[in-house]
This record gives structure tokens, C-alpha cells and sequence, in this order.
């Protein structure tokens, strides 16, 4: 459990009648940057407030950084950087004046330090021009900015990220991508939702995925890669035969189907080669009428999991 | 980097800096208030009544007589002071009220309709420590309020109708130190009287994510408090309503000075304070903040 920075066992909250958060069974290695994907609405900020004890769970249990939450929030939190469902600040107090008071929040903070450690979450995000600025002057992609500050005004174990880079210019994308990174090489475990899987592909170790409430996949990107890759499909009246040539040769995923007019086999390739596929169906005498190999992007895998609709799920 | 190594080094810091650290969300909360334009607009609004009531004295040539107009009032050109009390008597029933239930009202659905509340609760502020923070300062704002239009009543009289002696209620004279003790205990006794309202805010203001919701109940429950005080077949409630001693206050100008309207607002606006509080602390302490 240690080895943990997040880990929950079935996890559930319920708004009235409505399961938001169903029986969810998290695991965030420590040091990972765990990317939290999942359509809109379809719980993962609800999960990120259950953990940070923003709200409470009807069921189940949760650990953060080893301890368990929410009773041991407050020795927790001062350990955890966060941003959760957009930033938030008041309008009428300059950026610098914004991560001031929270810092003040935080008791364990050192006040004769403040203003530097303001200076530095202000220059990491690059706001420095724009410190003493009225925070509703501020742009979408600044106020963002200056949220992803006010969770770095000190060191932390845990940043937990939602959506960062919403409303971020591609500049902007570039370096959150770029402070994650470094975020995680100097040791924090970085827990980052998204519904934007170019941007957990590009910098997450793990992957869960969030579909309706559910956790419906979870573990390294590498499984998830190989997961998806490619596919074949044989079209052959001899299905049977193609099954157990197929799973001889390894293949895994075997699913017998109906193509267009006529039964066909469909599975994942692996590190297999094609033309040792077609050989190995020959050599079966198998009746080879159609033999196609498909790329399965990371997205093809994703909206596999999380349904195709457009709709959010209600 | 364990997770258990910071701790140990931030809970021996923390033990000694905790001290330091306790007032230091209330410092944070006390300019967040008082800068604000809009308190300080709030402030400005209650100074004028003060220089209202000077201006519309000093124009006219005829003195109020006895009994005309507000309380108080005739006695202006006695001593300037008395402009501070007349304002005080004037503001009680709706004007004070109303900053009141602004600044109450605001102060937990403020944090919440602006998705403030829960980077402070992440900080983490903890929620017992934040609504202890947030009560001081609006208990805090209860006595301003009036003492910054007191101030200015003083200053402003004082200035126009000079200084002199001036007949208690009982007859007696106080000087002009005596006048000022005697009107800064009223002060202090309107202060006091918003409390009970004002805690009755805060509770309402954890309800909500909707400041203004929150100001409008506050400043309805003392509207429906005052007129529900004027009714005499429900006189048996009025010793509970939190507006009760509101304009009780003569006491305090007689000589010597009876003390039993201080004691009773003291123990009204303890009681409204205690209940409403508890209300608040359960309530925010439980809820879920999902804005």
C-alpha cells in the first residue's frame, strides 16, 4: 500500500438516486504521472474532490500519500497540490495577492518565506509580468496558469491536476506539458485528469480511464499501447480453424464476427508478424477470402471503453 | 521521497510556528475585508448619514424642538457629539442592518460562488479554523460599522456645533468627556446588537453558494424580526427575537448608567450567536463543496 501515492477501494458517491462515482478502485503509483482520462461527466472530478475531502463518500475508502482520508486531511493536504475543476481566485486581488492568501491558508507554511515562494510559482508558470495584476484582468489561459501556481508554492508529494491545460494557448499546452515532466523527475507523482488523450499520451506513465461513474481500465500506458496496435481481421468461412490458428500463434483477443455479408475473425496482432499469420492460415488450409491488418489508435481503445455517444452521460 | 518524511519535519515546525500561523488567516481575512472596495463603499454609505444629518441641521435655521424628529436630535446644538447618536438611532432599524447582512451573508457563499472556498480548504485551512476566522471578522465588522459612523458623527458635530455641556435623560449634566464615553458606549452597545443577526448570516451564508441569497435572507429575517416585534399579540415572543434590544439604549444615558439593557442585548446576542454558530459549524463542517 505504500508504494501508493493514491489508492482507493470501491470508491462510491451518490448524488440522490444517481451513482456519480461507482465502486472505483484507484491506484496511483508513487512517482507516476497518472493519466485520468474520461468523457465529460463521467466522475472523474467528483473522484479527485472525494479524495481531497472536498466531498465526502457514501462508500468505500481512500488513501493519499499513505494516509487515510478524510481523517487524516490536514496533515495530507499541506502535501498536495491541486487544482480542481478550473481555477478560482478573487477578481478584485492581484495574482500575487491571490497565492498570498492561500498560502496564509496553509498553516504549516513558513510566512517569512511567502513572498519568495510566491515569486518563484509565479516565475515557473510565467506570469512574473502579470504578478501585481487584478486577477479578473487576467486571461482563461492566465487565470489557469496562476491556478497550476498556487499549487506550486511549495514543494509537494501529490499535485492533482484537473484539466490543466483547459483554455491554455498551444504555447501554453507546451509548457504545462513541459512543468509536468519536471514535476515528476523531481519526484512528485503527478495525477492529471484530462478528456484529451494526445495530452496524457504525450506525458503519462499510467493511464485510468473513467467511463459513467466506473473505473473501466487502469495500468501503464505501455499495456495500453500494446492493447491497442494492430489488429487483423481474416475473412473465411472457417472460423473455428482460424481461432485456434490464431491462438497458436499467440494473438490475443480472438473475437469471431460477421463482416459485411460474410463471417469473419478479428484479434490483436501483438508483436506477431502479418505474413507469418497468412502463412500459418494456409498452411491450415484454411479459406482465406479477405486478410486486412488495422492500426488501433490509443482513441479507437479509448472511446471502445467510454462508448462512442456524444451526449455526456447523464 | 516517502510521503512520511516531510510530515515529521513540517509537525515539529508547525508546534512552534502554530501560534504565529492562528492569526495569520485572520490578518489574510481582515485586509480581505477591509480593502474591499465594496466595504469600504459599505463604510462610506454609513458616514453618510452622519454628514446627512450635520448638512440638513446647519442649513436650516430653526433648531427641532424637543420631541421633533429622530432622538437626539435636539440636543445637537448643545453638543455636536449628539450628531453621532442621532446617526446610531437612525441607522439601527434597517441601514446597519443592511451592511450587516452584506458582510455576513458574503461570507462563506462569497468564498463558494467564486470557487475560492475549496483552494482555501485544500490549502488547507480547515473548515472549524475558517469559520472561526470568517465569524471574528464579520463579528469584527459589527463593531466598526457603527464606530466608523459614530467617529464621524463626533468629528462632523463637533466641528459644526461645537462642544458643550449636555442634560442626561435623568437630568443631570455630563461634560463633554462624559458625552463621548456615554456615546461610545452606545456604540459599542449597537454593535453588539447586530451579533445575534450577523451570526444568524453566517449560518445562512454556509447554506447557500449564492451571496446574494444569503444577504437578502439575513437582511429579511430583520425586517420580519422588527415587524413581528411591533405586533403586541405576540408579545410573548418578543424577548426571543434577536432584534428585541435594538433600541433599547436609553439606559445607558442615564446617570448613573443602568446596566440591565446592556446585560440583556449582551446575553440575546450571546444566545443567537451560540445557536446560530453551532448551526453554521455543523453545516459547513459536513457539507459537500462542489462548486
Amino acid at each position: 500500500m505504500t508504494d501508493l501515492a493514491v489508492a482507493t477501494e470501491g470508491l462510491t458517491k451518490r448524488f440522490g438516486s444517481q451513482t456519480v462515482v461507482n465502486a472505483v478502485d484507484l491506484a496511483v503509483p508513487s512517482g507516476a504521472v497518472y493519466g485520468f482520462l474520461g468523457p465529460n461527466g463521467s466522475g472523474k472530478t467528483t473522484t479527485l474532490r472525494l479524495l481531497l475531502g472536498l466531498a465526502s463518500a457514501d462508500e468505500g475508502e481512500a488513501r493519499v500519500l499513505g494516509q487515510e482520508v478524510p481523517r487524516s486531511l490536514a496533515r495530507v493536504l499541506p502535501d498536495v497540490g491541486a487544482l480542481v475543476e478550473g481555477p478560482a481566485f478573487y477578481p478584485y486581488l492581484s495574482g500575487e495577492d491571490n497565492l498570498a492568501r492561500l498560502d496564509a491558508a496553509d498553516r504549516t507554511t513558513d510566512a517569512r518565506t511567502r513572498a519568495t515562494r510566491v515569486a518563484v510559482a509565479l516565475h515557473r508558470v510565467g506570469l512574473t509580468a502579470a504578478a501585481g495584476k487584478r486577477a479578473k484582468a487576467y486571461s482563461l489561459g492566465m487565470k489557469q496558469r496562476l491556478g497550476i501556481a498556487s499549487a506550486l508554492l511549495r514543494p509537494r508529494s501529490l499535485l492533482v491536476l484537473d484539466e490543466p491545460t483547459n483554455g491554455l494557448d498551444p504555447q501554453g499546452t507546451r509548457e504545462v506539458r513541459a512543468l509536468v515532466r519536471s514535476l515528476a523527475e523531481d519526484g512528485s507523482t503527478v495525477l492529471v485528469s484530462s478528456h484529451l488523450l494526445a495530452e496524457v499520451e504525450q506525458i503519462c506513465s499510467h493511464v485510468g480511464v473513467m467511463s459513467r461513474g466506473s473505473l473501466v481500465a487502469q495500468g501503464t500506458l505501455a499495456e495500453f499501447r500494446a492493447e491497442s496496435g494492430q489488429h487483423v481481421q481474416v475473412d473465411t468461412p472457417d472460423v473455428d480453424d482460424t481461432v485456434a490458428v490464431l491462438a497458436d500463434l499467440g494473438l490475443t483477443q480472438i473475437v469471431p464476427t460477421i463482416e459485411g455479408d460474410g463471417p469473419a475473425v478479428r484479434a490483436v496482432l501483438g508483436d506477431q508478424e502479418p505474413e507469418r499469420v497468412v502463412a500459418a492460415l494456409v498452411a491450415r488450409e484454411v479459406r482465406v477470402r479477405g486478410f486486412a491488418v488495422s492500426h488501433v489508435s490509443l482513441e479507437d481503445r479509448f472511446v471502445s471503453l467510454t462508448g462512442e455517444g456524444f451526449d455526456v452521460a447523464g | 521521497m516517502s510521503p512520511g518524511e516531510p510530515q515529521k519535519a513540517r509537525t515539529a515546525d508547525a508546534s512552534t510556528a502554530r501560534s504565529v500561523a492562528g492569526g495569520r488567516l485572520l490578518r489574510s481575512e481582515v485586509l480581505l475585508l477591509f480593502r474591499r472596495r465594496r466595504t469600504v463603499g459599505l463604510l462610506a454609505a454609513l458616514v453618510a448619514i452622519p454628514v446627512l444629518i450635520a448638512v440638513a441641521l446647519e442649513l436650516t435655521s430653526t433648531p427641532p424642538a424637543p420631541g421633533d424628529g429622530p432622538p437626539f436630535i435636539d440636543q445637537v446644538t448643545q453638543s455636536g457629539v449628539f450628531v453621532a447618536a442621532t446617526s446610531l438611532v437612525v441607522a439601527i432599524p434597517l441601514f446597519l442592518p443592511l451592511t450587516v447582512a452584506v458582510v455576513a451573508g458574503d461570507s462563506i457563499a462569497g468564498e463558494a460562488g467564486q470557487g475560492t472556498l475549496r483552494y482555501l480548504l485544500l490549502a488547507p485551512a480547515g473548515r472549524t479554523r475558517l469559520l472561526a476566522v470568517k465569524s471574528t471578522v464579520v463579528l469584527a465588522f459589527c463593531l466598526v460599522a457603527p464606530a466608523v459612523m459614530a467617529g464621524a458623527g463626533m468629528l462632523l458635530g463637533s466641528v459644526l456645533f461645537g462642544v458643550g455641556d449636555a442634560a442626561s435623560l435623568s437630568g443631570e449634566r455630563l461634560d463633554t468627556s462624559d458625552l463621548v464615553a456615554r456615546i461610545g458606549l452606545l456604540t459599542l452597545f449597537v454593535g453588539i446588537a447586530m451579533m445575534g443577526l450577523a451570526c444568524i448570516g453566517v449560518f445562512v451564508s454556509t447554506l447557500t453558494d449564492v451571496p446574494v441569497g444569503a444577504m437578502a435572507a439575513t437582511i429579511i429575517v430583520a425586517i420580519a424580526s422588527q415587524i413581528l416585534g411591533g405586533l403586541s399579540q405576540l408579545d410573548w415572543l418578543h424577548p426571543w427575537l434577536p432584534t428585541y434590544t435594538w433600541l433599547e439604549f436609553a439606559d445607558l444615558l442615564r446617570s448613573p448608567i443602568v446596566w440591565d439593557s446592556f446585560r440583556d442585548n449582551l446575553a440575546l446576542q450571546a444566545g443567537y450567536a451560540a445557536v446560530f454558530l453551532s448551526l453554521a459549524w455543523a453545516r459547513l463542517t459536513t457539507k459537500d463543496v462542489l462548486s
